[in-house]
C-alpha cells in the first residue's frame, strides 16, 4: 500500500527524521494562510498523488509570496497531472502539501528496502540525489552504495560512517547522517515498510540533513498489525475495479487488452496472460481468484471482470487443487445467469472434480466454449474476442 | 530414490486442527504419507484424524520421532511456528502459509543461517515424491512416479506442468514448490543442486517467474555443473513493470527481474527454454529423447571397443 508524501513525512517525523515544516490542504482557499504561517521567503506547493515524476510534470511549484502560493494552489487543485509514472490518463490532484523553502547545498538519495538475496534490509545511498534511481542503477550502478543491516543486531554507527564517507561527505556530517539513518531504520522496522525512499535528502546551508521528499510503501501482508496506517489508504488513487476486487480478497489488476481472464493461482494467471499474447490477443486483466475460492468469490470475480467494458470475451483457466472445479463451475454459471451474459466465455478446467464441473456447465443451457488445455483455450478466446491484433 | 522425503518420512502438522490443516492432513493420510503428530497449543493430549496432538513441537518430536514439519498456521503466527520447528531441530520444515509479513521472514532467514533445519516455502504448495510421500496441498491424482524433478515458484502452474508430463507418460521423482514470496527458505539453486545430485532424477523442469534473480543464479550453476537436461519457463513475460502480480515476489522493479533477462540467462546455460506454458511437457519429452540420442554415440564407441577386443 502506498500513502501520500505529506502522510509519510508526518509518520517519519514521529520517529525523529527531520522533515520540512508544512501542512496539507484540500481547498485552495487555505493556501494563503498556510504560507503565511510558515513565514519563509519562499514556500513550495506540491501536488499529492501516488506517483513520482511530479516536478517535471508541473506538480511542484516554488512560490515567492503567499499570494503566489494561493495562485499555484488554485491552478493545481483539480488539475489532471500526467507524469512519467501515471500513464496517459494521469491523476486528478485532490490534495496539496505546502512547505517551507530550504537553503539547499546538496542533494542525496537514501532508501531502505528488503533485499531478497540477502534476506535482510539494505540501506541504499547515492550522491546522485533528486534523480530517478532506476536510471542511476542502469547507467552508473557503481554510484549506488548498498549497506545490508543484520536484523539480529540492527543499525550500527559504522553503517553510517561507511555510507557517509562513501558519498564523499565531510567528517563533520557523519554524526548527522548517522542520526538520520538510525531514525529512518527505526521507522522502517516499526512501520513494517516495504520501501522507504528519501529522494532527495538534502544537506542545508546550516549543515542539517532534511527529507525533502518521502515515499513509503507498506508491506500489505503486515497491515493487519498497523490499523492506524491501513486507514491512510486513498481509494481515489486506485483503479475502481481494483478497489472493488480487494473487497472480496481477489487479486485483480486492470490491463489494456480485451480478453478478460479468470485464473486460480498467481503463476498460472501470469502464464495465462502470456499464452493469450502468444495466441495474438491481449489480456484485459490479471485476476487470481486464489487457491481456495468460494462460489461467492468466483461470482464476484466474474462480475468485476465483466464490468470492464473493453472485455470482448472471457477466458476461465482453472487448475483445480483446493479450488474444486464443480465449485468454480457453479460460480461461473450463477454469475452468467445473474448478469445476463452476452459475451463469449471459454472455460478450461482441469483437476479436482473436473467431470462434475463440466457437467454443471453443460446442464446450464448457457453457451460456454469448453477448451482442451491452455493453448486451445487461448486460441479460441482470442478468435472470439475479434481475432489477433 | 527421491530428494528430501521418502516412504519412511514421519510428518508433523503444525496447525493440524484448523480448517486447512485438517483438510490437507486428511489428503496426505489418504495418499499414504505417515502423518504421526499434530501441534495445536492448548489441545495437547487429544487426537485429531486419529493423530495425536501436542502443545509444542518439541513434545511432538520427542514422543513420535517426527522428522518433517508442515505448517498450516495463519500468517500472524506462522513465523513463530517456523522458528519453533527450527528450535526442535527438525531437519525439514515446510511452510504452506501465504501472506507472512516480510520482516517476519527477515527474522526467520537470519535464524535459518545458524539452524540445522532446511525450510521450504513459505507461500508454497509443498513437496511430493509421487507414489511415496506427499507433504502439502497439491492434488495427488495428477502425479506419476518417475524420474523428472520439478521445481517451481508457483502452485497451480506446477500442477499444469506436472499434468502435461503425466499425460505424456513421464513421471516425476520429486516436485518442490519453493514459494512465491521475496524471501524463501529453499532457493531454485538449492532445489536444482538436490536434483542434480539425485541419481534417480534424470531431467529437471524449472518454472520461474518475473522478479528477483534466483533464476539467473540457478542458470549459472546449471551451466557449470548440470549435465541432465533442464527445461525452463518464466511466467509473467507480458506483465507490466512495477505491479505486484499476485505473488509479492513477482514485481519487476528498476528494469531488473524481467522475463527477457531470465530467458537470456537460461538460454546461455543451455537450458531448453519454453515460451508457451502449454509446451513444458512436450519440450521435456523432446529434451529426454535428445539426451538419449546424445548418449548413443558413446554406447556405440563402447560396443566397438568391445568388438575390437573380441577381434583381438
Amino acid at each position: 500500500m502506498k500513502i501520500h508524501e505529506y502522510q509519510a513525512k508526518a509518520i517519519l517525523a514521529k520517529f525523529g527524521v527531520p522533515v520540512p515544516r508544512g501542512e496539507a490542504i484540500f481547498n485552495a482557499s487555505d493556501a494563503r494562510s498556510v504560507a503565511e504561517r510558515l513565514g519563509t521567503k519562499i514556500v513550495v506547493v506540491k501536488a499529492q498523488i501516488h506517483a513520482g515524476g511530479r516536478g517535471k510534470a508541473g506538480g511542484v511549484k516554488i512560490a515567492k509570496s503567499s499570494e503566489e502560493a494561493a495562485s499555484f494552489a488554485g491552478k493545481m487543485l483539480g488539475m489532471k497531472l500526467v507524469t512519467a509514472q501515471t500513464g496517459e490518463d494521469g491523476r486528478v490532484v485532490r490534495r496539496l502539501l505546502i512547505e517551507e523553502g530550504l537553503d539547499i547545498k546538496r542533494e542525496l538519495y537514501l532508501s531502505i528496502l528488503v533485499d531478497r538475496t540477502a534476506g535482510a534490509p539494505v540501506i541504499m545511498a547515492s550522491a546522485a540525489g533528486g534523480m530517478e534511481i532506476e536510471e542511476v542503477a542502469k547507467d552508473r550502478p557503481e554510484a549506488i552504495l548498498r549497506q545490508p543491516i543484520r536484523p539480529e543486531t540492527g543499525f550500527e554507527q559504522y553503517h553510517a560512517r561507511k555510507l557517509a564517507f562513501g558519498l564523499g561527505l565531510k567528517r563533520d556530517l557523519v554524526g548527522v547522517v548517522s542520526k538520520f539513518l538510525e531514525s529512518l531504520y527505526r521507522a522502517f522496522v516499526a512501520m513494517d515498510a516495504a520501501l522507504l525512499e528519501i529522494n532527495p535528502c538534502v544537506i542545508t546551508g546550516d549543515g542539517c540533513l532534511v527529507a525533502l521528499d518521502a515515499k513509503v510503501n507498506f508491506d500489505d501482508n503486515a497491515l493487519f498489525r498497523h490499523p492506524e496506517y491501513a486507514e491512510l489508504r486513498d481509494l481515489d488513487e486506485e483503479t475502481p475495479l481494483e478497489v472493488e476486487a480487494s473487497k472480496y480478497k481477489l487479486n485483480y489488476i486492470k490491463l489494456d487488452g480485451n480478453v478478460g481472464c479468470m485464473v486460480n493461482g498467481a503463476g498460472l494467471a501470469m502464464a495465462t496472460m502470456d499464452i493469450i499474447k502468444l495466441a495474438g490477443g491481449s489480456p484485459a486483466n490479471f485476476l487470481d481468484v486464489g487457491g481456495g475460492a468460494s462460489e461467492e468469490q468466483v461470482k464476484n470475480a466474474f462480475r468485476i471482470l465483466l464490468s470492464d467494458r473493453a472485455v470482448k470475451a472471457v477466458f476461465v483457466n482453472i487448475f483445480g487443487g483446493i479450488l474444486r472445479c464443480d465449485v468454480l463451475a457453479s460460480g461461473v454459471v450463477n454469475a452468467a445467469k445473474e448478469l445476463q451474459l452476452k459475451i463469449p466465455v471459454v472455460v478450461r478446467m482441469e483437476g479436482t472434480n473436473v467431470q462434475r464441473g463440466q457437467q454443471i456447465l453443460r446442464d446450464s443451457g448457457l453457451n460456454f466454449t469448453v477448451a482442451q488445455g491452455m493453448k486451445d483455450g487461448a486460441e479460441k478466446v482470442v478468435a472470439l474476442a475479434g481475432g489477433a491484433r | 530414490m527421491s530428494v528430501l522425503i521418502d516412504r519412511s518420512t514421519r510428518v508433523l502438522v503444525q496447525g493440524l486442527t484448523g480448517r486447512e490443516g485438517t483438510f490437507h492432513a486428511q489428503q496426505m493420510l489418504d495418499y499414504g504419507t505417515k502423518v504421526v503428530a499434530g501441534v495445536t497449543p492448548g489441545k495437547g493430549g487429544t487426537k485429531h484424524l486419529g493423530v495425536p496432538v501436542f502443545d509444542t513441537v518439541a513434545d511432538a518430536v520427542r514422543e513420535t520421532g517426527a522428522n518433517v514439519s508442515v505448517i498450516f498456521v495463519p500468517p500472524p503466527y506462522a513465523a513463530d511456528a517456523i522458528l519453533e520447528a527450527f528450535d526442535a531441530q527438525l531437519p525439514l520444515v515446510i511452510c504452506i502459509t501465504e501472506g507472512i509479513p516480510t520482516l517476519d521472514m527477515v527474522r526467520v532467514a537470519a535464524a535459518l543461517k545458524t539452524s540445522r533445519s532446511r525450510l521450504i516455502g513459505p507461500n508454497c504448495p509443498g513437496i511430493i515424491s509421487p507414489g511415496k510421500c506427499k507433504i502439502g496441498i497439491m492434488p495427488a491424482s495428477i502425479h506419476k512416479q518417475g524420474h523428472v524433478g520439478v521445481v517451481s515458484r508457483s502452485g497451480t502452474l506446477t500442477y499444469e506442468a506436472v499434468d502435461q508430463l503425466t499425460r505424456l507418460g513421464i513421471g516425476q521423482s520429486t516436485c518442490i514448490g519453493i514459494g512465491g514470496d521475496p524471501i524463501v527458505g529453499t532457493s531454485f539453486l538449492d532445489a536444482i543442486q538436490l536434483f542434480n545430485e539425485d541419481p534417480d532424477t534424470h531431467a529437471i523442469v524449472m518454472i520461474g517467474e518475473i522478479g528477483g534473480n534466483v533464476e539467473e543464479t540457478a542458470a549459472a550453476y546449471i551451466k557449470q555443473s548440470v549435465k541432465k537436461p533442464v527445461v525452463g519457463f518464466i511466467a509473467g513475460q507480458t506483465a507490466p513493470p512495477g505491479r505486484r502480480m499476485g505473488h509479492a515476489g513477482a514485481i519487476i522493479s528498476g528494469g531488473q527481474g524481467t522475463a527477457a533477462d531470465k530467458y537470456r540467462a537460461m538460454r546461455a546455460a543451455g537450458i531448453h527454454t519454453v515460451q508457451s506454458p502449454a509446451d513444458i511437457g512436450a519440450t521435456l519429452a523432446r529434451a529426454l529423447g535428445k539426451s538419449k540420442s546424445a548418449r548413443k554415440p558413446k554406447a556405440i564407441t563402447k560396443r566397438s571397443a568391445k568388438a575390437k577386443k573380441r577381434a583381438r
